[in-house]
């Protein structure tokens, strides 16, 4: 970065400039949805971008709080999309702990499986978009060719390929369909060497190290003040995991890694780290689900609970590991079939608190590559 | 640490204006403070060694019908424990003392508590609408809160 | 030009005894060969606001390939002639949509996907910053219901799209 100070000054002294307003979205091809920013440039040079969001915000909170907790659940579904089924099942944890519903263990061993499956498709999307924006167009669809196959594989569960509404509080909707486990092996046995072969394609690349080492660097300290979560706290080197520090459903039966950060390409917590963190999660995702489907049991996939049930007054907060952090549901119940205060607390939201302050001094090509390393989704931002 | 060492902590530093330890049925359980005393208190959640709370899980405000609230859920990464603070503030001018001095994570949270409830955070280093338009009227997630007919000429 | 048998019928026949198909010319009307022209090759505008955008993302990728309708993505809308509205509108976005469709150069199409862009989705009931259909705002040709919908319907709603297209009158008079 401060090469980059050092040639600003030089130009700024040698010729009379001024400072341009530009404005970036909220459509633009790169932007992970309707962002904008405003950015204020000397040339290439940003002396200052200031996120403005807002442009999906479709009031779900005040949704929830019309809605009975069962009818909520497909509004988590649209919370964060590419891993509907970590949010839906983040929702029902909080709404279980709540209420004090115990889950049938088949039904926790499904749910593993479903939000890691998850996990490993959200995570292609966020690869081959980020190097979409890279400009490398082919890992997008080598990225989409292999999520297709978990769409499939969804769609063998609940019907549906993007908004799955399958948690239920209390369980599952449905048990696994009979060939269900066989065509997961498949997947897993096909999907691993993949890995590999993006490793090959493109993530040694010499251009895109270039364009993400040492760009927009948080340091660990930097990371957890700013609320960071997920593979963008793991990626400073923090290694906090949900999964492993704070540990619900069947994860303690569970081994895996947990992927940090290592300063591999340039300084610890630049954006080349924050993508090899999602790039080895997968292969850690893959682990979990061979283990979860080596163990699950027989039984049954959802617990008695009454339709329109009342849970007793009480406030409970639920977080959970989604592929963009930290998904936290605050719930306030005062014992009607409603919520009273249903907050969700996002990955997303909150890491764009850091967007300001890291993106001083880059050129305007690295607000793309910042804006992709750290994963935002707008709808998790704006709700 | 238990929440309850953290409440007599908090209680022998603070005295009255930490008011009581909602515990039971509150899941981390939550220390009542007064409003003025935010600030103070988030610093020594934060820097003594003791309770090295450096991690702000979530800040959120809240319609109690008779008053607003605000609850921050706070975690420490170093000792591995959780507490909740909370403020009641009047339904008339609510304000308090922000903290995003302390927890650079709050600003955008605090926006949003602006935007829905109207909570006035002072000393912020930038309170503005954050998911509604800038000409957006009327706070939403108010209780109270009437939906408008037509915004720019747009049914809503 | 192509002597695709399947287009040489839809023209009128060529006249008698003048030049054979190995001579690579269509005759036929100036209409249908615009019209041909333009749905062949419909540049549509990346627009995704939420989930919709995700399977129109798809299905313009590997599996359901639009590019081999001719449907390539463009970034920007004074390239683009058709804004497939994929996603919520919210009144912050409601200006943004109609200031991106005043910037798509004519002949310019809009097809709304999805339940949120038909007439606010699930959204319609309790929300209060969802534009309830896109059309409050900007004129539809084509609704492609579903939440989302599936890339078969987005594609079917493209073909119906291109059925649009090629019944349209370029040279008529005006009446």
């Amino acid at each position: 970065m401060s090469a980059v100070d050092a040639k600003a000054q030089a130009r700024t002294e040698a010729l009379p400039t001024t400072e341009m307003t530009i404005n970036m979205g909220p459509q633009h091809p790169s932007t992970h949805g309707v962002l904008r920013v405003e950015l204020r440039t000397d040339g290439e040079v940003v002396s200052n971008a200031r996120p403005d969001v807002g442009y999906l915000h479709r009031g779900l909170e005040k949704i929830g709080e019309r809605l009975t907790y069962a009818q909520f659940m497909p509004f988590t579904d649209r919370l964060d999309y590419l891993a509907g089924m970590n949010c839906n099942c983040a929702y029902a944890w909080a709404v279980e702990k709540l209420a004090n519903i115990e889950v049938p263990e088949r039904a926790e061993y499904i749910r593993v499986i479903v939000c890691e499956l998850n996990r490993i498709s959200s995570h292609l999307i966020s690869f081959g978009s980020f190097t979409a924006d890279m400009g490398a167009f082919t890992p997008f669809l080598y990225s989409i060719r292999e999520r297709e196959r978990v769409n499939d594989l969804f769609e063998d569960i609940c019907g549906n390929r993007l908004t799955y509404n399958y948690a239920r509080i209390g369980g599952v909707s449905g048990d696994l369909p009979p060939d269900f486990i066989e065509k997961t092996k498949e997947f897993l046995d096909y999907f691993e060497p993949k890995i590999d072969e993006y490793n090959e394609l493109i993530s040694y690349n010499k251009i895109f190290v270039n364009r993400l080492a040492n760009i927009a660097v948080v340091s660990a300290a930097e990371a957890v003040a700013y609320g960071l979560t997920g593979p963008n706290l793991r990626g400073s080197g923090v290694a906090f995991d949900l999964r492993r520090d704070e540990p619900y459903s069947v994860y303690p039966k569970l081994d895996f890694k947990v992927c940090v950060g290592t300063g591999e390409r340039g300084k610890l917590g630049d954006c080349f780290d924050r993508y090899m963190v999602r790039i080895n999660e997968m292969r850690e995702s893959i682990k979990i689900v061979r283990q979860a489907i080596a163990q699950i049991p027989e039984g049954p996939v959802l617990a008695k609970v009454p339709r329109l049930f009342k849970p007793a007054a009480a406030e409970v907060y639920v977080r959970t590991e989604c592929p963009r952090g930290e998904t936290g549901f605050y719930l306030v119940s005062d014992g009607t079939v409603n919520p009273y205060r249903l907050k969700i607390r996002t990955g997303s939201f909150v890491s764009m608190n850091i967007f300001e302050p890291i993106t001083k001094g880059l050129m305007i090509a690295d607000i793309v590559a910042v804006i992709g390393s750290l994963d935002i989704i707008l709808p998790e931002i704006d709700r | 640490m238990e929440p309850k060492d953290i409440f007599d902590a908090l209680k022998a530093r603070f005295g009255d204006a930490v008011a009581e330890l909602q515990g039971e049925a509150f899941r981390p359980p939550f220390v009542v403070v007064s409003p003025k005393s935010v600030l103070d208190v988030a610093r020594f959640l934060r820097d003594d060694p003791g309770l090295a709370f450096d991690s702000l899980m979530c800040l959120s405000g809240v319609d109690y019908k008779d008053r607003l609230a605000v609850a921050y859920h706070l975690h420490s990464l170093r000792a591995k424990h959780r507490i909740g603070i909370k403020v009641f503030l009047p339904r008339e001018a609510p304000s308090l003392p922000s903290v995003d001095a302390v927890w650079p994570a709050a600003n955008f949270m605090e926006r949003e508590a602006y935007d829905m409830y109207g909570i006035v955070f002072e000393g912020s280093k930038d309170l503005r609408r954050i998911l509604l338009p800038e000409d957006w009227e009327g706070h939403p997630l108010r209780k109270d809160y009437k939906y408008p007919e037509f915004y720019h000429g747009i049914k809503v | 030009m192509s002597h695709d048998p399947a287009h040489a019928a839809s023209a009128p026949a060529a006249v008698p005894g003048s030049i054979g198909p190995e001579a690579n010319i269509l005759v036929g009307k100036a209409d249908w060969f615009m019209n041909w022209s333009r749905k062949s090759s419909l540049w549509y505008l990346l627009f995704a606001t939420a989930c919709c955008g995700i399977e129109l993302m798809q299905t313009g990728a590997s599996r359901y390939d639009l590019d081999r309708f001719g449907a390539v993505f463009r970034a920007t809308p004074r390239q683009a002639d058709l804004m497939i509205v994929a996603g919520t509108i919210t009144h912050k976005m409601a200006e943004r949509v109609k200031r991106l469709y005043d910037q798509m150069p004519e002949p310019k199409y809009v097809l709304s996907m999805g339940s949120c862009a038909n007439t606010g989705g699930p959204f319609y009931k309790d929300s209060y910053c969802v534009v309830k259909g896109v059309d409050l705002i900007i004129p539809v040709d084509v609704y492609v219901p579903g939440c989302p919908p599936r890339p078969e319907a987005l594609i079917d709603g493209i073909m119906k799209l291109q059925k649009i297209i090629m019944q349209k009158r370029n040279f008529a008079a005006k009446a």
